[in-house]
């Protein structure tokens, strides 16, 4: 595991604030835009396939669990 | 379909009638047996032929035509196949009368995006790229089989029948006058992407179908674009599509259009619809059609390249989408690997087990190609409502981002593979950058004219295309084995220090080179034992 998953902002609130305020006000489609574009911009940033790769794979999983948990609960 | 001039202009040298070969009159079983024959007179059969033909190698090349192929199709030649045909004694030809480009444009919507430098370095012979019609080369390849006393070209000569027997396989030709057998150690097939030779060893040839329509057209004009290749994403003449521009010889302009994929193919082919997008492109009507057509594409391989006697070469073996000019030219490269492999079985001085090396070098090539290919056609064709989105914010990136520009991909253009072969010996110095076992030479200036070569590829081709060594004098003068060829580099000075950089060289280094240019080994201080060594590997027999 080269992907870094221990937290690595002081304050991680803020981080998540700023993608949160980021979106504010956008309609879905805006967000999913502003979205794609953070991502590619953020994996240049990072510049390492591997981790890369490992963060595809950890959010996969987690969001493919949460979305069979709220079928499971329907 | 339209047909100019273009075309017409040297069509007295593109019709070829059948002629009865003696071979048709020979009685029951008593065929005619040839080391090789050929299976079709596009690029990569004319190419081979020649290339086994100046080694040494009688060839039957057989077409089931009577003349080159119609239209352009294939117009952009890389530097390798340039290198390849300097070597067949066609190079030369085709630069001339080819259109030189190294630059490649982009641009989204109505403003330049960004442009790239196929070439940006100096110092090699040949230039990244020349467009050039497909007919052109054919034309000039057929020139120069009919120089070489060597090669039996036989027109309207269709294959019908293979019989892999032991030690040779039986050919069944149909012809204007009846059928013949002849027989030969090895058959290659160079018959395209519809290979009926594919179909009588029984392969299949399984991979992706693309559903996008692309529409291609020849034009004629007088125009003051630069040569360049210019691509567009969305752009104000053909909105929500992408579009692409391109100069041949002969005031011809190559247009490619993608197309919805509901499109109706016979209508969107009629001049008369093809006109008004071509002429909302350039601005005006001043053009006349060379050629139109509409194509859809596959990426597509064979399992294995060789079956027994029978060997794969070209689109027979695999075939790409056209952005990045990866079709012909691997196809060039498949013949330029399979020429002296082939050879040397013949000759029995490799194994037939070198053969096996072909299909494990070119099928790592046609991965490649296909992996490049299609994720290229992914990019102008986005499968999903998310790559539709991820593609927007990559080209609207680009406009402020250098790597948003670079993730734009509008086609990566053919550059010759890297293999990892069983023929390379791993290195076992130390090396900073160079030229690695498995990868093609990289031309450089030699600064030696007073023999009249400039370039390490001229001097790698006045030495006789068989293994080579390259060495940078260190004032000793080595025991090389019989029969390789050596090309030596002499005295450090600054006027090869591009050279020494591009090998990342020193006094004593050498480079054994194969026939086809690749690097089989190198060492900074060579010993007689390490390169018969990795001549043995090379060559298949270790």
């Amino acid at each position: 595991m080269v992907l870094a998953t221990s937290s690595n902002f002081e304050k991680p609130d803020d981080a998540f604030r700023a993608i949160v305020e980021a979106h504010r006000g956008l309609s879905d489609e805006a967000s999913a835009d502003l979205d794609a574009a953070l991502v590619l911009i953020l994996a240049n940033h990072i510049g390492d396939l591997e981790v890369l790769r490992e963060a595809i794979e950890l959010a996969k999983r987690r969001m493919l669990e949460v979305s069979q948990q709220q079928q499971q609960q329907q | 379909m339209t047909h100019g001039n273009t075309q017409a202009d040297i069509g007295a040298r593109t019709r070829f009638g059948f002629q009865r070969h003696a071979d048709q009159d020979r009685a029951g079983t008593d065929i005619a047996m040839h080391p090789v024959v050929v299976v079709g007179a596009g690029p990569v059969g004319l190419s081979l032929a020649i290339d086994l033909a100046q080694r040494g190698q009688p060839v039957v090349l057989l077409d089931d035509a009577d003349r080159i192929g119609e239209g352009s199709r294939a117009i952009c030649f890389s530097k390798r196949s340039l290198e390849f045909w300097d070597r067949l004694g066609v190079g030369q030809r085709m630069v001339d009368k080819g259109v030189v480009w190294q630059i490649g444009k982009i641009f989204h919507g109505p403003s330049l995006l960004y442009q790239f430098d196929l070439l940006p370095e100096r110092g090699h012979k040949r230039p990244a790229f020349i467009n050039l019609q497909q007919f052109y080369a054919e034309a000039y390849l057929v020139d120069r089989v009919l120089e070489l006393p060597g090669i039996s070209l036989r027109w309207r000569n269709r294959v019908i029948g293979l019989e892999q027997r032991n030690g040779h396989v039986v050919v069944s030709i149909e012809t204007p006058e009846g059928v013949y057998r002849i027989g030969a150690s090895y058959v290659v097939a160079c018959d395209g992407a519809r290979s009926s030779l594919r179909q009588m060893v029984g392969a299949d040839f399984a991979g992706q179908v693309f559903e996008d329509q692309f529409l291609i057209a020849d034009v004629k004009m007088t125009a003051e674009f630069p040569t360049e290749r210019w691509f567009w994403f969305d752009p104000p003449f053909h909105a929500g599509r992408s579009a692409l521009l391109h100069k041949q010889p002969d005031d011809v302009w190559r247009i490619d259009l993608q197309l919805d994929r509901s499109a109706d193919p016979v209508a969107e082919k009629r001049p008369e619809n093809v006109r008004p997008r071509i002429a909302r492109m350039l601005g005006h009507d001043q053009f006349e059609f060379e050629w139109i057509s509409l194509y859809k594409f596959q990426c597509r391989r064979m399992a294995r390249f060789v079956h027994g006697r029978v060997i794969f070469a070209g689109d027979a073996a695999h075939q790409v989408s056209p952005f990045g000019a990866r079709g012909a030219n691997s196809g060039l490269e498949d013949a330029e690997n399979l020429g002296w492999k082939l050879d040397r079985v013949l000759r029995r001085t490799s194994p037939e087990t070198l053969l096996e090396s072909y299909h494990v070098e070119r099928s790592q090539a046609a991965d490649e190609n296909i992996r490049e290919s299609t994720r290229s056609t992914d990019f102008m064709a986005p499968n999903s409502p998310y790559e539709v989105r991820l593609r927007k914010a990559v080209l609207s990136l680009a406009k402020e981002t250098e790597f948003g520009k670079r993730m734009v991909n509008a086609g990566r253009l053919s550059v010759p593979s890297t293999y990892d072969s069983p023929l390379s010996t791993p290195d076992v110095d130390a090396w900073r950058g160079g030229v690695r076992p498995g990868a093609s030479m990289r031309d450089a200036p030699i600064a030696t004219p007073e023999s009249g070569l400039e370039y390490l590829t001229d001097a790698f081709k006045a030495v006789g295309g068989g293994f080579t060594i390259l060495e940078f004098a260190n004032g000793a003068v080595a025991d090389w084995p019989d029969g390789v060829g050596v090309v030596r580099i002499g005295g450090i000075s600054d006027a090869i220090e591009t050279f020494l950089a591009r090998y990342d060289a020193e006094p004593g280094t050498a480079y054994l080179l194969r026939p086809d240019g690749y690097v089989a080994a190198r060492f900074r201080r060579p010993t007689r034992n390490a390169i018969d060594a990795a001549l043995q590997r090379a060559s298949g027999n270790s």
